[in-house]
């Protein structure tokens, strides 16, 4: 059978069930896949010889009949997550040849329920960036080209290598994590989709830590459906991460055909933001179009600390990594450079390991975290965090659930807002007060702009409430009918 | 407020970061841009507020009180630099 990494994540679990193919053939279509796409740079490693073995596995299983939830299905997992035994690198030359004795709960979720490894996937340096192209081992290209030129463009990031995997069929999903938008931007800009649940959800034991107040793992992938199949996997309260939430994990795939009847579907004034793009305007109204005509009513609702979402966040952000990135110090793990003394060893060892923007992170966290400065900046912005939980809270009680774009732009070129943080931090204006408050978020790819480049809508809906997301997910996918895929160049 | 050259020298030694000399004043800039960016926060009326921490409104759980890991000496040891006898290596730190 041909083309078994085009296959959505539910097909291929019906595929396993109805033994049309074993694991070992899908997982091995994806390696042959993997292969033939090194030009994306999306996989910093492989894992072959394991994936096979624990397909192998899997299809043992299932002659016995004895199957988990994602039973044999291959999937990517963000090199953020430590894996046992697999070379975990953060994105970062830091860590050096770091292999974490203990596997991460969220990707120990995957395997309990069955899944199948294919290996880690390139991302941002510490998660942090919009484009992937703070990897210290080089750029995710995406999959996606505009219908003109061959121009090279950026995946979005963090999660970068997660996104263009899933879209260029390199995995049937891939772990991912967002702390400002890493999940939902990358989703928008590959015609993926990502979703980043409530803070608590996931546990984040495991996952190398950037701003511990704001990271949640989530998946990506083809479908909403596949989306909630995967979140429900990693979901599930962990005793070794204290903020991981003693909530049930319902059936999130249950919720993604439910009916919308008569649910309030809020519009924030202030997401339409000045320099929007005509098309991102339109596919905006065409999601709120589709939703009136399952039945939902659109009300207007008013979230007016938003534009001050992302200046509290690189302060809050900044702040926690610096205090989290403290621990490459060169003496546990990861690359030592030796110096004359103990702080030249420290300073040449974080200084040479830590590429240029974590390096700008980590001293803007000092800074505003300095004698002096702390309650100016640190305090100030907590409070205008909880100014931003507080919106949420009132609009909340006009609607059940938000929708807006998931991202200011279509994928942008490579090296297009390098030289320019601030330029680059804009593209998170949209995802990052959901991290804020510590709300879900969906999303859903929408159509395809006049370059032939997809767009995302986002769904944020209450505290624990995902199922309301994938509801509406479901019916932006439905309406939508975004069945595009990159044309294959690589 | 904004940095000068000897600010960033001093924030990038608290953060033990090597900075190049010939770094400093073009880091000034970048980090002006950034927390020039920053101070609109300024604006923001947050009299009477309290600060936001952590958006769960739950209680920090204790956990019972019993070890519940241990005698992993070699996986503690595994991915360190340099190790000698059971121990890290590290450069001296007293005088």
């Amino acid at each position: 059978m041909s083309n078994l990494n085009e296959l959505s994540l539910a097909e291929a679990l019906k595929g396993l069930a109805n033994k049309d193919f074993s694991s070992r053939e899908l997982t091995q279509a994806h390696l042959d896949a993997m292969a033939g796409a090194e030009t994306l740079n999306a996989y910093l490693v492989t894992t072959a010889d394991q994936a096979l073995a624990m397909a192998d596995a899997s299809d043992e299983r299932r002659a016995k009949g004895k199957t988990g939830p994602l039973d044999g299905i291959p999937l990517g997992i963000k090199d953020l997550f430590c894996t046992k035994g697999v070379r975990t690198t953060a994105g970062s030359k830091i860590l050096g040849d770091f292999t974490p004795p203990y596997e991460s709960t969220v990707s120990a979720n995957l395997w309990r329920d069955g899944a199948v490894m294919l290996g880690k996937l390139n991302m941002d340096e510490f998660a942090m960036g919009s484009s992937n192209e703070n990897s210290a081992f080089g750029p995710v290209v995406n999959p996606w080209r505009a219908h003109v030129g061959d121009q090279k463009l950026v995946p979005g990031g963090s999660s970068g290598g997660s996104a263009a995997a899933v879209a260029a069929g390199l995995c049937l999903g891939a772990t991912a994590t967002d702390t400002g938008g890493s999940i939902r931007q990358p989703a928008s800009f590959t015609g993926t989709v990502g979703i980043k649940p409530t803070y608590g959800r996931c546990s984040r034991y495991g996952i190398v830590a950037f701003a511990s107040s704001l990271d949640q793992a989530g998946p990506i992938t083809r479908t909403v459906e596949d989306a909630a199949i995967m979140l429900r996997s990693m979901s599930g309260h962990d005793p070794k991460d204290s903020t991981s939430l003693k909530a049930d994990v319902p059936d999130f795939a249950a919720a993604c055909t439910r009916s919308l009847k008569g649910l309030r579907i809020g519009v924030p004034k202030e997401y339409r933001v000045e320099g929007m793009p005509a098309e991102i305007e339109k596919i905006w109204a065409d999601g709120m179009d589709w939703l009136r005509a399952e039945g939902c009513e659109l009300v207007d609702v008013s979230l007016p600390h938003t534009k001050y979402a992302l200046p509290a966040y690189y302060i809050i952000a900044p702040a926690e990594a610096s205090s989290n990135l403290a621990r490459y110090d060169g003496m546990r793990y990861g690359t030592r450079i030796e110096g004359a003394d103990l702080t030249e060893t420290y300073e040449k060892t974080r200084g040479q390991g830590f590429g240029e923007e974590v390096r700008r992170r980590i001293m803007i966290g000092a800074y505003v975290l300095s004698a002096g400065f702390y309650d100016a900046y640190y305090i100030r912005a907590q409070k205008v965090r909880a100014r931003i939980a507080e919106d949420f809270k009132n609009a909340f009680a006009q609607c059940d659930a938000l929708l807006t774009p998931t991202a200011p732009s279509a994928a942008f070129g490579i090296n297009a807002k390098f030289n320019d943080p601030v330029k680059m931090y804009l593209n998170d204006i949209f995802t990052v007060t959901a991290n804020l408050a510590g709300l879900p978020g969906i999303s859903v790819p929408a159509a395809l702009d006049n370059a032939g480049l997809p767009l995302g809508l986002q769904v944020i809906g209450k505290a624990l409430d995902e199922e309301t997301c994938f509801a509406v997910g479901g019916a932006l996918e439905r309406a939508a009918g975004f069945n595009a895929k990159p044309n294959k160049w690589w | 407020m904004s940095v000068d050259a000897k600010t960033v020298r001093k924030i990038a030694h608290l953060a033990r970061l090597e900075v190049a000399e010939e770094r400093l004043a073009p880091l000034a800039d970048e980090l002006n841009g950034i927390l020039h960016w920053i101070e609109q926060l300024g604006e923001v009326d947050v009299e009477g507020v309290a600060p936001m921490a952590s958006v769960e409104d739950v209680p920090t759980p204790t956990r019972e009180d019993k070890i519940t890991d241990g005698n992993i000496r070699d996986d503690v040891l595994a991915n360190a630099p340099k190790t000698e006898e059971g121990f890290f290596v590290m450069p001296k730190a007293v005088e």
